[in-house]
């Protein structure tokens, strides 16, 4: 598909854009510099759809935290457990029990932080060039930044892990050891 | 020996350890680049983690129970014992390889501190035990492998290092302490006593300002409820020269009395509570309630809104849900248990039921002796009614009691303000009764890390960097003489105490020699008996006490000396006199010299109880 041409003050701004994002971003300076040698091309080559790359995720760091929650918080203890069988009375009980151990691993081991700082149900307006990853668009998605519209989440971002380090050859998959009194 | 790039301070706490530094070349003046060290640890099989706060708390393992691999740290494959958060995590279910409380053990004057007896309750053949000053040692030398790992750079040996020890440290306990950090490489050591590291804190944290919130004619007390002990001090601002200065007048006993046994205390009484319903919790489900009561009680006393607050005892199996028990601490239990349990409001006059030195009050033991906080402050207050009267712009002031001035709260305990109120409504009520205005706070404190940071700062200090406190020994020190009067029968020969060393000593000075001499058998260890008194503030170098007021002095572990036999006849009776000196790292010495010659032997402080018990 095929853009239109930018009229003359927008071709100025990217310009502009364009020569920052060149000194500070590598892999983009690498890619205009392949579109100037090959000319229409690159251009072509740009305009095809590159195969998606997908990489496994880790699963060390996962089997990690679930460790961290069922030893602090007995999550796993709470979830494979049968709730139906219990009242909400006692269904609450154990809650403390996940709430107060799950918030204390999280705390311990993550910073995090709302990703808006606004009060949820505030109008606000995005920018152009916002992060998409950051902020997700739903309803009525239609036309260009910017945007305005109500904030309906203030989402949550991981600022800091602190995750304890491990003993090589450590089994992780081991989430709660049986434990056996002698 | 290189120059030192930081002062450390190193809190070796009952139940925490934490250690701050201070980067000499980056400070000046009240401008001063601090930091905590966060110390790795074991956290679980496998998992190191770094936390401001090391536990003091150390594990045995059996051979069998930790996979080989599981158990390192960045320092090291094989650390052989476990240490930290994870030694206090297993030890909860494993109580008989723990080894916790050392330092109470450290001080304790009925045991060996050098022989091998903790954990008190492994059994014999399959834990090998240490003793309360290899722990000590222990925690040091983790605090050092941490700070060596994340300083290559700086071995922490060549730091200035000052470990804080209680107020209340005898001279023995002092002395096992700063061999402790001597073993673990420590040259450049001083030792600092707690209640003062906290004061040094505030005094950092107010940057500059202190000296507009106190003045000359003030005495700060302060209160330092930790872990596992109380320590007492107060500390008068004086003036020399226009410029204030701090001297630490007085400092209290020894009370085996702190924030663990006060979760505890509110633990029973919701396992009783239950136990009445019929539940009966495992010593696993006692450990899980006494967290759960910490919890509850830090939010009904931070919210005088909330009548109770539920308390969950999750089961041990993995059935969390039709397992674990409910309930909850009330309001009034918390105000029953806590505040007037280990906070009465009593009188000024009020003292202990018993003295607390002598007996251990461990994790699991019930509380035998007077667990009021306030009437121990209000003993060491009353003793102490005449501190301040050599200084110099203290009138003699009357009433009943030391009149404290102001107040610095230290200690996790006090994270409760309702606790805090309720120890300046009980001094309040007694500076009221004397006619004296109510104190004031000293706020601004960090309860948990001020003492690892004011023993940082005073580091700092001392190389001239800002006001000390001064002071000296907070005690007198006597050995016992038999006096030469004919034995009653079933009566102990009367005893007299020469005096030692007088009250106030400062580091670094030696005292006097008393002419009295003793006969030493060359070739046998002879002991004597040792008094300290932490109010004769006035008795000399050779004063010879026949008679003292009940309370006056107290006797310590008796000292001993031996005088080798080399180029002496076994069995000869040599005299000698014993002097005293404090050295620069604080600790006391006593040595003992013939009439005449340079010779001189050690009198050690520490003696080994053959008995062992």
């Amino acid at each position: 598909m095929a853009a239109p041409t930018p009229p003359a003050p927008r071709r100025l701004s990217l310009a502009f854009a364009a020569f920052w994002r060149i000194l500070v971003e590598p892999a983009f300076a690498s890619a205009v510099a392949r579109l100037r040698a090959g000319g229409a091309d690159a251009l072509a080559d740009a305009s095809r759809p590159a195969p998606g790359r997908l990489q496994e995720a880790e699963p060390n760091a996962a089997l990690q935290l679930l460790g961290l929650l069922q030893q602090e918080g007995r999550l796993i203890d709470f979830l494979e457990e049968d709730v139906a069988a219990y009242s909400d009375a006692e269904v609450g009980a154990a809650t403390r029990v996940v709430h107060e151990g799950c918030k204390k691993a999280l705390r311990q081991h993550f910073a995090i932080e709302p990703v808006r700082s606004e009060a949820e149900g505030a109008r606000l307006t995005l920018a152009e060039g916002f992060d998409s990853s950051a902020v997700r668009l739903t309803g009525n998605v239609v036309g260009r930044a910017p945007f305005t519209g109500r904030l309906t989440h203030r989402g949550w971002r991981v600022t800091e892990v602190r995750l304890p380090k491990v003993a090589a050859g450590h089994d992780l998959s081991v989430l709660a050891p049986a434990e056996v009194e002698l | 020996m290189t120059e030192a790039r930081y002062a450390v301070g190193i809190d070796l706490g009952t139940t925490h350890c934490a250690l701050s530094y201070v980067d000499l070349a980056g400070s000046q003046g009240d401008d001063i680049a601090q930091a905590v060290m966060r110390v790795p640890q074991l956290t679980g099989p496998g998992a190191v983690e770094d936390l401001p706060l090391l536990p003091s708390f150390l594990y045995l393992p059996h051979p069998d129970e930790f996979a080989a691999g599981d158990l390192v740290l960045p320092w090291t494959g094989h650390p052989g014992m476990i240490l930290g958060e994870m030694a206090r995590s297993v030890g909860a279910q494993t109580p008989i390889r723990l080894v916790s409380s050392a330092k109470s053990w450290l001080c304790h004057p009925g045991v060996d501190r050098r022989a091998a007896i903790l954990p008190v309750a492994a059994p014999d053949e399959e834990v090998a035990r240490l003793s309360p000053f290899d722990a000590s040692v222990r925690y040091l030398a983790h605090l050092r492998d941490a700070w060596n790992h994340a300083h290559p750079d700086a071995d922490l040996a060549s730091q200035e290092v000052a470990v804080t020890v209680p107020a209340s440290f005898d001279p023995a306990a002092r002395e096992l302490t700063a061999e402790a950090a001597r073993a673990v490489g420590f040259d450049r050591l001083v030792l600092l006593e707690e209640p003062q590291a906290a004061l040094y804190s505030w005094i950092h944290a107010s940057q500059g300002e202190w000296r507009r919130q106190v003045r000359v004619g003030d005495v700060i007390l302060v209160i330092d409820v930790g872990g596992g002990t109380t320590d007492l001090s107060l500390i008068a601002v004086t003036e020399r020269e226009g410029s204030l200065e701090l001297t630490r007048v007085a400092v209290g006993d020894h009370i085996l009395l702190g924030g663990d046994n006060m979760d505890l205390a509110l633990a029973h009484v919701v396992k009783n509570k239950l136990a009445a319903e019929g539940k009966v919790l495992d010593p696993w489900q006692v450990q899980a309630l006494t967290h759960g009561c910490r919890h509850a009680k830090e939010a009904l006393l931070a919210d005088d809104s909330i009548g109770a607050v539920p308390v969950v005892v999750p089961s041990r199996g993995s059935r969390l849900i039709g397992g674990s028990v409910r309930t909850e601490l009330t309001r009034d239990e918390v105000a029953r248990t806590l505040v007037d349990g280990f906070f009465p409001e009593v009188a000024a006059d009020a003292r202990p039921a018993a003295r607390s030195r002598g007996a251990l009050t461990r994790l699991g033991l019930p509380y035998a002796q007077d667990p009021a906080v306030t009437r121990h402050l209000a003993a060491f207050l009353g003793m102490q009614t005449g501190a301040t009267d050599d200084l110099p712009g203290f009138a003699a002031r009357g009433g009943s009691f030391l009149h404290p001035t102001a107040v610095l709260f230290n200690g996790g305990v006090f994270k409760a303000g309702a606790l805090v109120e309720r120890v300046l409504k009980v001094i309040d009520a007694w500076l009221a009764a004397d006619g004296a205005p109510p104190v004031r706070v000293l706020a601004g404190a960090d309860l948990d890390l001020s003492v690892a940071r004011g023993a940082a700062y005073y580091g700092y200090v001392r190389r001239g960097g800002g006001v000390r406190i001064r002071g000296g020994t907070a005690r007198a020190y006597y050995v016992g003489v038999e006096s030469a009067m004919p034995a009653v029968p079933g009566l102990d020969p009367p005893i007299q105490a020469l005096c030692l060393a007088p009250f106030g000593m400062e580091e670094g000075t030696e005292a006097g020699v008393p002419p009295q001499e003793f006969g030493l058998v060359v070739g046998e260890p002879v002991r004597f008996r040792f008094f300290g008194s932490a109010v004769r503030r006035d008795d000399q170098v050779g004063v010879l006490l026949d008679a003292w007021p009940p309370g006056e002095l107290e006797e310590l572990e008796e000292i001993e000396v031996t005088l080798p036999a080399d180029a002496r006849t076994p069995g000869d009776v040599v005299p000698v006199r014993l002097q005293a000196a404090v050295t620069e790292v604080g600790t006391l010495r006593l040595e003992a010299m013939p009439r005449s010659g340079p010779e001189h032997w050690k009198v050690e402080l520490n003696v080994r109880n053959p008995a062992g018990q």
